[in-house]
């Protein structure tokens, strides 16, 4: 295992850089947006990523709840941390790429409106876990994923209503997708989610051990207190 | 004692104490009117614009006034460890949960019929649609932020910075149920379309949630 990572991270950093290439040069220029539409192998593969993430905070939560596993707590916790950082990364592309090509920054349009409330809903999990103390922090997490994820379908389907009583906002149209195209995003998409395995791989190594420490700490200040008596 | 039986317990219980206190709803009442007052000041409507905005006013107003009870729902009971003693207790968790929502629904409730009166006179409102709707709206729309809020008031009375906590918790998950009130509430207004999907979609929230609560708020009151 402890080799893996190694590997994991030469495999990441050649995806990525090969999905640099491929992104700026290999691909061919898209013909009405032009060069801006670039960003979209960055932008697509994140929100993928992050939904993924959360996916994974979801499934680990249940198990929590589920076996009181402390190992799936940690998963859950670094994957709700990395899966906030992608999205945030979408969140930010999404305008940039919206205003040379649609001409706003932003529209309250079904995807966009899902995402932010997926966002906002994952930060709010951070902040409990920052805030609450800490032996009832993991029960009290997962918990709100679950209530996050019964939230998502409410939330799709109202903002599916609103949006088809008001006008439609300018889509960049569906149709067919450049081979060549594809073939750079799928890359982009695996360069982006072995990253974003590697960095929920450390952050939990991390948890792990940061959990280690504070025991071993308690344990020891509980030992001297014993040793003045 | 049954579940029902402490259910009914503890809401007459905390509707006694507020009764003699006054302590939710005479805060709630003043932070609502000050929304009101504030709103109006900033906005000064026609009737015609007001129709469609006050669905939102009402609303949000509502929300930010609700948050101030249900702070209190479980601050109350850790004077002198009351939760704890739920907590060894075998009294049923959902119980508890229930007789809690149901109170903070009451109090909610109190506070629209005290605050509609005055939304109306400020705003010049009236309903060109169905009026009968707004009171199915306002009840489906009232326990949506009361079931959840009460459970997230349970979740955030035991962090630091409390207060806080709760609004931060409750308000992205009510983004649906509010957007559903907020828009059921402008289409019976302005009468303009109906107001039947928003109506389902708060009914599906509301059963979604009370469910979700009531499943899961024994592993919340048991965290530890």
């Amino acid at each position: 295992m402890k080799r893996a990572f190694p590997i994991l991270a030469i495999l990441t950093a050649l995806l990525l850089s090969y999905g640099l290439y491929g992104a700026l040069i290999v691909a061919p220029t898209e013909r009405t947006m032009g060069e801006v539409q670039r960003i979209f192998y960055y932008h697509v593969p994140s929100a993928w990523t992050a939904f993924t993430l959360f996916f994974l905070n979801l499934a680990a939560s249940v198990v929590y709840l589920i076996r009181r596993n402390p190992r799936a707590d940690a998963i859950a916790f670094a994957a709700a941390e990395v899966g906030v950082v992608f999205c945030t990364v979408v969140l930010v592309t999404g305008p940039i790429w919206a205003r040379p090509v649609w001409g706003i920054w932003w529209t309250w349009d079904l995807r966009l409106t899902l995402t932010l409330v997926l966002w906002l809903i994952y930060v709010s999990y951070l902040v409990l876990r920052r805030f609450s103390s800490s032996g009832q922090t993991p029960v009290m997490a997962a918990v709100l994923a679950v209530f996050g994820a019964l939230d998502v379908p409410l939330v799709y389907f109202s903002i599916w209503f609103f949006r088809t009583q008001h006008p439609q906002p300018v889509v960049g149209g569906g149709g067919s997708i450049d081979p060549r195209m594809l073939h750079v995003l799928l890359i982009n998409w695996a360069a982006f989610s072995c990253f974003a395995a590697l960095v929920c791989w450390s952050r939990y190594r991390l948890e792990v051990l940061r959990r280690e420490v504070e025991e071993t700490q308690a344990l020891e200040s509980l030992l001297e207190a014993g040793n003045q008596r | 004692m049954s579940g029902f039986g402490i259910t009914r317990a503890t809401l007459a219980k905390d509707l006694r104490l507020e009764w003699r206190s006054k302590d939710a709803i005479n805060s709630m009442l003043f932070f609502a009117l000050l929304v009101v007052v504030i709103f109006s000041f900033s906005f000064d409507p026609t009737a015609e614009e007001s129709r469609r905005i006050a669905g939102g006013l009402v609303w949000v107003a509502f929300l930010f006034a609700a948050v101030v009870a249900l702070n209190q729902t479980w601050a109350r009971e850790l004077r002198n460890q009351v939760l704890d003693a739920y907590r060894v207790s075998p009294a049923p968790a959902n119980a508890l949960f229930l007789a809690k929502a149901l109170g903070n629904f009451i109090f909610v409730s109190v506070l629209e019929a005290l605050m509609t009166p005055l939304f109306i006179v400020f705003y010049n409102l009236r309903a060109l649609g169905p009026a009968y709707q707004l009171l199915v709206v306002a009840v489906l729309g009232t326990w949506a932020l009361v079931v959840n809020g009460t459970f997230f008031a349970a979740m955030s009375v035991r962090t630091r910075s409390r207060e806080i906590m709760l609004p931060l918790l409750l308000f992205p998950i009510t983004i649906p149920a509010l957007l559903a009130m907020v828009e059921a509430t402008s289409a019976i207004l302005t009468g303009e379309f109906s107001a039947r999907f928003w109506i389902v979609l708060l009914a599906a929230y509301d059963v979604v949630f009370t469910m979700a609560s009531l499943f899961l708020f024994e592993l919340v009151l048991h965290a530890e």
